[in-house]
């Protein structure tokens, strides 16, 4: 599911992880959830790093989907970060957020679109903003690094105003395309 | 083996400022069955994600102690939670699986803990802080003082009866037991 190394890491523009984080930050932000994707390296390590924020590294994506009820129960901010083939595997315990009214926040990393070196990651990355959708997020994509603050800053106040489920997809053209190196 | 009724009963006396996350299923009834409280978190569904509820209940609230109470179908199916739990280490937190080696909502097929496949020594391996099985309700006292005073994260495998339990009903609307119990642990 998840790549081998890429030298693109490296060259990842570094504003739009740090716009991410600013608004974590901003929101109020306190747990992290996580399966590692090279596209959220920087933002996992901001995370990381700020003793304000648990960061949660997840076995599976849906268990994320239990830690942001679990924290929002608590009275904490949660926001979960993915690639794109996560999405699939959390389809069903979306229906916690829909039932209850959970606040939901995720950032997800596309793969399988533009430019994907491996063919095994585009059925899922297809399709991963229409099963957001049927799960009843809210999606927005960003294409350029100068809308990540806006877009994401909008879609946390969304969620946390108004107890909603909001995906920003964060495209590969964004990320960087992969490159296959060893 | 336990009467899971009794036991459940017998952990939630006098539960002070516990919160409580109860799987699907007939852990939910178990608890409704101990008496109603704002601070039970009933689930009719997520199967799977009961442990990692109590683990981000638990990250959010330190000061309090949190018990996620899953059947072993439901701990079974979120099994890598051990591990999420063990790395995170909360001390406030336990796992009470009621175990019954059965999936007993669905006509009691056995589950892989009847094959013997042991939760316990997951929970250990995921460096869970204790873990132990109960099958007699003479333990239920200790299990209790555990609850409140251990240090976790811990695990506890209640060995149950198979037996078809009458259910009992609490609410079921996930926004009113989200609210109610929100509003009971964090009041404005």
């Amino acid at each position: 599911m998840h790549s081998p190394v890429d030298i693109e890491t490296a060259n990842i523009e570094t504003s739009w992880p740090d716009a991410i984080y600013a608004q974590f930050r901003r929101v109020g932000i306190r747990q992290v959830g996580y399966v590692p994707d090279a596209g959220h390296s920087r933002l996992i390590a901001l995370c990381r790093d700020d003793p304000s924020i648990a960061d949660v590294v997840l076995t599976t994506e849906e268990e994320g989907v239990g830690l942001v009820a679990g924290a929002t129960l608590g009275g904490q901010r949660a926001a979960l970060l993915m690639q794109s083939s996560g999405v699939g595997n959390c389809i069903n315990m979306f229906s916690l957020l829909r039932n209850c009214g959970f606040p939901c926040v995720i950032l997800v990393t596309m793969r399988g679109e533009f430019g994907e070196f491996n063919p095994w990651q585009v059925p899922m990355g297809a399709i991963t903003e229409d099963v957001l959708r049927l799960c009843g997020f809210l999606t927005y994509r960003v294409d350029n690094a100068g809308e990540v603050d806006q877009i994401v800053g909008a879609g946390c106040d969304m969620a946390f105003d108004g107890d909603l489920q909001v995906a920003v997809l964060l495209s590969q053209r964004l990320i960087g395309r992969k490159q296959w190196t060893r | 083996m336990l009467d899971r009724r009794d036991f459940v009963k017998q952990l939630l006396r006098d539960r002070g400022d516990l919160l409580v996350v109860p799987g699907l299923g007939s852990a939910t009834y178990d608890v409704a069955a101990a008496g109603d409280h704002p601070l039970n978190f009933y689930l009719w569904g997520a199967m799977g994600a009961t442990a990692m509820i109590g683990l981000g209940l638990a990250l959010a609230r330190p000061d309090r102690r949190v018990v996620a109470i899953p059947g072993d179908g439901d701990m079974l199916m979120g099994i890598g939670s051990l591990a999420t739990i063990g790395v995170k280490q909360p001390a406030n937190l336990a796992i009470v699986v009621l175990d019954n080696a059965r999936y007993g909502e669905t006509g009691m097929q056995p589950s892989a803990t009847a094959q013997g496949v042991d939760l316990v020594a997951m929970a250990l391996a995921c460096r869970f802080a204790h873990a132990r099985a109960v099958s007699r309700i003479e333990e239920a006292a200790d299990v209790r003082a555990l609850l409140r005073e251990g240090v976790g994260p811990i695990l506890i495998n209640a060995r149950i009866a198979a037996e078809d339990t009458p259910r009992v009903l609490p609410l079921r609307d996930g926004h009113a037991i989200k609210q109610r119990f929100i509003a009971a642990l964090n009041p404005a």
